[in-house]
């Protein structure tokens, strides 16, 4: 689950993390007292969307010389004028796609004079299986371009989670970010505050972008990308509080309440599958026979009848969707019990697209029974290979 | 032969009494009679569990009692994600050589604190969020469908699930059949990975050929590869095929298992095929054909 820059930052401030002074607004209308209540005489206007690249983002109603989704302002008016024309209207960055996504919450920030921009995230590196931070001098940049580009200027240092932040991890950090004086002695405070916020709220990644070091010798948090494990939400109700669901697909939201893997894609062969190494082979195979999947869907091992006639649904309800490929190879999941949720999900809400289901595994016969006996107008097929052929030969009528 | 388990493993479950516990140890038993010792359950200690069919387990407080009083040498977890960790740690503490985790969507944090206590103990660990392992006709952990396996030549080794049961399935319908199929999770952070598992597939006389699942996320398949590149200079190489899913997956977006992820321009399909390639893999563009390919690299 991702959160938005500003709830980043007021998550961090609660760790003690050093953060400008800022206000979220959610109308124009709130832009002038949120200005009155810093500082200035600097301000910062930042676009709050669940994407990067903001600040070379172009807004699609504004002309082409408009400024970006990060603008400067240099008295209130400034600010109040920023707000009114970037409310509302949808910044295309080189993360959202050509879509964009409309900017409906703007954060408006104190301003700070950047002495230097640095880089740093944490994440759990899978090759060692700890929480790592990265980070290079080469901040405010596409840290993936500086990666590909001057790999020498990136380091990575792995925790060990019984031992925590240690003097030697410090050292390294503080050293490959060329940091002395007060600067050194911020980031000594700083890096374990980020890893304790990081292992505390189960986050799967903390990206500050840039982190920098001031005119007056301090640093400062200027951006915080965070995103949590979905795993772990359950035991954080402050973190589940912080979701916008503005910023999700409809579909994948309502698949999230049923606790499916779903992700919205572009084709037309919608898919039901359990697994989700099968279920992204599924959307392969389609695409080797020259189609594509309008989604991913695993069902998941333990799901119930309820569950599977849910995401029938879901799928079903996507306009795109011109065919519907059921992909079942039952380990944990019972084939019998995908059979009764389909059956289940067509009387309730009809079936106006072809439907190909092909069932293997535990319970295979029982579910094949109840698919002949239910008399719906499905078409079984024998391996996945014959599926997906039978689901595209059904659309290409 | 096989690696792993075979018909002398004796197995302890976590989680037996619940829904999922009790389904598959129904199954495994009746699985070539996979020797299940009994189950665990703090509360339940002293007590029995009965399945369907009127099968019966002892019911231990412990691992650690269980070991002692069973002898068992492997474990298998089926306990909910909240507890799934504390449970791996307590099969780690009573030193069970080989603990299966089959729960899916443990966090991650907690499985960065059971890998550090795993790097201090003498137990495997394999998964979680995997189907377990089996050797045909003999033992039987997890969640795998015992009805598609046949005994044979064919090491199968996964991060998929279900994708290790179309491995298992087509190596059967070509009359190959396996020797262990072994699923090692599609979590970012695991106590088995590809190299651990092929290491003993080049090691096992019976295991003549290989079959190896990947899928987008992460360096694993990538450093089995080299690892295979350097075996085979020392003279270990098996014919083998391979396949790689989610080459069609948009980046940045996670998919289903929490490891599959393409980020940075890591972890795609394309430079995971490339370097299986690079091994002497022959990688199969379809999930349906894992069989087929094999029996074509076989060929020669």
């Amino acid at each position: 689950m991702n959160i938005h820059e500003y709830q980043g930052k007021a998550l961090l401030k609660s760790f003690g993390a050093p953060v400008a002074e800022g206000v979220a607004i959610f109308s124009a209308d709130e832009a002038e007292a949120a200005a009155k209540s810093l500082p200035g005489p600097l301000y910062v206007v930042k676009s709050q969307i669940h994407a990067g690249g903001r600040g070379k983002g172009k807004f699609k109603e504004l002309g082409p010389d408009a400024k970006g989704g990060v603008r400067l302002a240099f008295s209130i008016e400034e600010a109040k004028a920023h707000a009114k024309e970037m409310l509302g209207n949808t910044l295309v960055t080189a993360q959202t796609g050509p879509a964009g996504k409309q900017v409906n919450r703007l954060y408006i920030e104190d301003g700070a004079d950047i002495d230097r921009e640095l880089y740093l995230s944490l994440l759990v590196d899978r090759s060692v299986g700890q929480v790592a931070f990265v980070v290079s001098t080469e901040g405010g940049m596409d840290i993936e371009a500086v990666a590909h580009d001057t790999p020498e200027k990136i380091l990575t240092v792995a925790i060990n989670p019984e031992a925590g932040v240690t003097a030697d991890d410090l050292a390294k950090l503080t050293s490959a970010l060329k940091l002395d004086g007060e600067a050194k002695a911020d980031a000594e405070k700083l890096f374990p505050i980020l890893y304790k916020a990081f292992v505390e709220k189960d986050m799967s990644l903390l990206e500050i972008n840039p982190l920098i070091v001031m005119k007056n010798g301090r640093m400062r948090v200027l951006d915080a990308k965070v995103s949590f494990d979905g795993n772990a939400l359950f035991r954080h109700d402050d973190i589940k509080a912080l979701r916008d669901e503005t910023e999700e697909d409809a579909k994948e939201i309502e698949a999230s309440k049923w606790d499916l893997a779903y992700v919205a894609l572009d084709g037309n062969i919608g898919c039901m599958v359990n697994g989700a190494g099968l279920a992204m082979a599924t959307m392969d195979i389609i695409k080797l026979y020259g189609k594509e999947p309008a989604n991913f869907c695993d069902v998941g091992g333990g799901a119930g009848k309820e569950k599977v006639a849910a995401a029938f649904k879901i799928i079903t309800a996507d306009p795109k969707v011109e065919g519907i490929l059921v992909n079942i190879f039952g380990g944990i999941m019972k084939c019998d019990v995908i059979a009764e949720g389909v059956v289940a999900a067509v009387q309730e809400v009809g079936l106006k697209v072809p439907l190909v289901v092909r069932l293997e595994g535990t319970n295979v016969e029982l579910g094949k029974k109840i698919l002949n006996e239910s008399g719906l107008a499905i078409t079984a097929a024998d391996d996945l290979d014959d599926a997906a052929k039978k689901i595209v030969a059904a659309i290409n009528g | 032969m096989s690696i792993l388990v075979n018909k002398n493993t004796k197995v302890l479950v976590q989680g037996l009494t619940g829904k999922t516990g009790t389904f598959h140890t129904e199954q495994a038993l009746a699985y070539y009679g996979t020797q299940m010792v009994g189950g665990i359950h703090p509360k339940k200690g002293g007590e029995t569990w009965t399945g369907s069919k009127g099968e019966s387990l002892p019911i231990f407080a412990s691992v650690a009692e269980g070991k002692e009083k069973t002898g068992a040498d492997a474990s298998v977890i089926y306990v909910p994600p909240a507890g799934a960790a504390d449970a791996i740690i307590e099969a780690i503490e009573a030193e069970i050589p080989f603990i299966t985790c089959i729960t899916e969507g443990i966090p991650v944090a907690d499985m960065v604190r059971v890998k550090a206590r795993l790097d201090r103990s003498s137990s495997r660990l394999l998964g979680p969020n995997c189907p377990g392992i089996l050797t045909p006709e003999e033992c039987k952990i997890g969640i795998m469908p015992g009805s598609i396996f046949r005994k044979g030549s064919v090491g199968i080794v996964s991060r998929s699930g279900t994708l290790t049961y179309e491995a298992v399935f087509q190596t059967s319908n070509e009359g190959l059949g396996q020797t262990t199929a072994v699923g090692i999770g599609g979590d970012p952070v695991k106590g088995t990975e590809f190299i651990d598992v092929l290491e003993m597939f080049l090691a096992d006389d019976a295991t003549t050929s290989i079959i190896m699942i990947g899928e987008i996320g992460g360096s694993a398949e990538e450093d089995a590869a080299q690892f295979l590149i350097d075996e085979a200079k020392k003279g270990r190489k098996k014919p083998m095929a391979g396949f790689i899913a989610g080459r069609t997956a948009p980046k940045g977006r996670t998919m289903g298992h929490a490891g599959a992820v393409v980020s940075g321009g890591k972890g795609d399909a394309e430079s995971k095929i490339a370097a299986m390639e690079a091994a002497g893999i022959r990688v199969s563009p379809s999930p349906a054909r894992l069989g087929k390919t094999l029996v074509e690299v076989l060929k020669g």
